[in-house]
């Protein structure tokens, strides 16, 4: 299943919810508001860094780079992707939720 | 479905955006569908600044160029005041204001919807 | 319905998932008004209640005076339209201090069981609706 996530982990629980119901495997890509989580050196840096370990992570390319958040600024292991690869993403997961 | 409202929330843009992307891949777009205040991006009456872009008219020019289906729902319009020539007639309203290339009907519109696409994607807030 | 006559024979699970308290946004009416649309088109329906989306279920809301609809009587028509799989977070309940007694009592009518009274209501883990989730075709967002 693709997960989305589209709100900044400061601002609502939707990543919190999104990781806690995810089974192992999922792929998550932040999108709009939920890119914020990508950033190195935040609160929810480690809650990011966990998730890793069980899913694969990306984030919408465009949406960092609006929101000031180049390359240097975002976590390791976070795959940026652009609109193709959200639709690639939305193809090869037999469904998608987004959290919101 | 596309559930917010057009500016207010990046739903919109997110949604034009991937709906382009997938059609540039070659992708079909079964239906837009518009629900909550996703309604509100299928007014003809918006004038956003001349530097910004237009969220109403580009949805419009996508659906004419790809004959694409969008949908804006019957019950959620009325709510908000989207209306078409028919509506306006049903309902005792002096003008109508539905944006070219949408269609006002109803929620079963978005349960086809789910049943006849392969992927069934929630740009919302 | 003429849809769901054209669409008659494909069967897709269909997860309507509620994370919004009712009343402070539309999104809980709202939701529920597709969820009763959809039951007329048969397909393998499901709801899920996670976060402040458990708190559309208390009992007892009454908005007299407010000039808003109490629309919670709704879910007491849920069974009548098959739809008999609300699933509710255990741990967005907990979370809220809640327990399964602070809900409506929302039943259904079993027909392969001689009309026995079943409840609706299933109180789940998260890994159990990670699970569910998982399993569906089409998941809306409420």
């Amino acid at each position: 299943m693709l997960h989305t996530v589209n709100k900044s982990p400061f601002e609502k629980n939707s990543l919190d919810t999104c990781l806690r119901l995810a089974k192992p495997g999922s792929a998550i890509l932040l999108i709009e508001d939920g890119v914020y989580a990508a950033m190195r050196g935040s609160q929810a840096q480690e809650k990011i860094n966990d998730a890793m370990n069980q899913h694969k992570l990306y984030a919408l390319g465009l949406d960092l780079k609006s929101r000031g958040l180049d390359n240097g600024k975002i976590l390791e292991g976070i795959e940026i992707v652009d609109y193709d690869g959200f639709v690639r993403l939305a193809a090869e997961n037999d469904s998608v939720q987004s959290w919101l | 479905m596309v559930t917010e409202g057009p500016y207010t929330h990046q739903a919109s843009d997110t949604a034009y955006n991937f709906t382009k992307a997938a059609l540039n891949q070659g992708h079909e777009i079964y239906r837009v569908f518009f629900y909550h205040d996703g309604v509100n991006n299928g007014t003809r009456l918006t004038t956003p600044p001349q530097d910004d872009r237009n969220i109403v008219d580009r949805w419009s020019e996508l659906a004419q160029q790809h004959d694409l289906d969008m949908v804006v729902c019957v019950a959620a319009a009325q709510r908000r005041g989207i209306v078409d020539a028919d509506e306006a007639k049903r309902n005792s309203k002096d003008v109508d204001n539905i944006a070219p290339g949408f269609r006002i009907s109803g929620l079963g519109q978005l349960i086809e919807m789910g049943i006849q696409s392969d992927r069934t994607m929630v740009f919302g807030d | 319905m003429e849809e769901a006559a054209q669409t008659s024979g494909v069967v897709k699970r269909f997860m309507y998932v509620n994370r919004h308290a009712p009343y402070g946004t539309v999104y809980a009416l709202e939701g529920l008004e597709v969820v009763l649309i959809g039951a007329a088109f048969d397909q393998d329906v499901s709801m899920a209640f996670i976060d402040d989306g458990v708190f559309q279920l208390i009992k007892g809301q009454d908005t007299k005076d407010t000039g808003m609809k109490n629309f919670s009587p709704t879910y007491r028509a849920l069974g009548d339209y098959d739809v008999n799989k609300l699933y509710v977070e255990k741990e967005s309940l907990e979370a809220r201090g809640l327990s399964e007694s602070d809900l409506m009592e929302l039943t259904w009518e079993d027909e392969d069981d001689d009309w026995a009274e079943k409840p609706s209501i299933h109180i789940v883990d998260k890994n159990k609706l990670a699970d569910l989730l998982a399993e569906q075709d089409v998941v809306l967002n409420f």
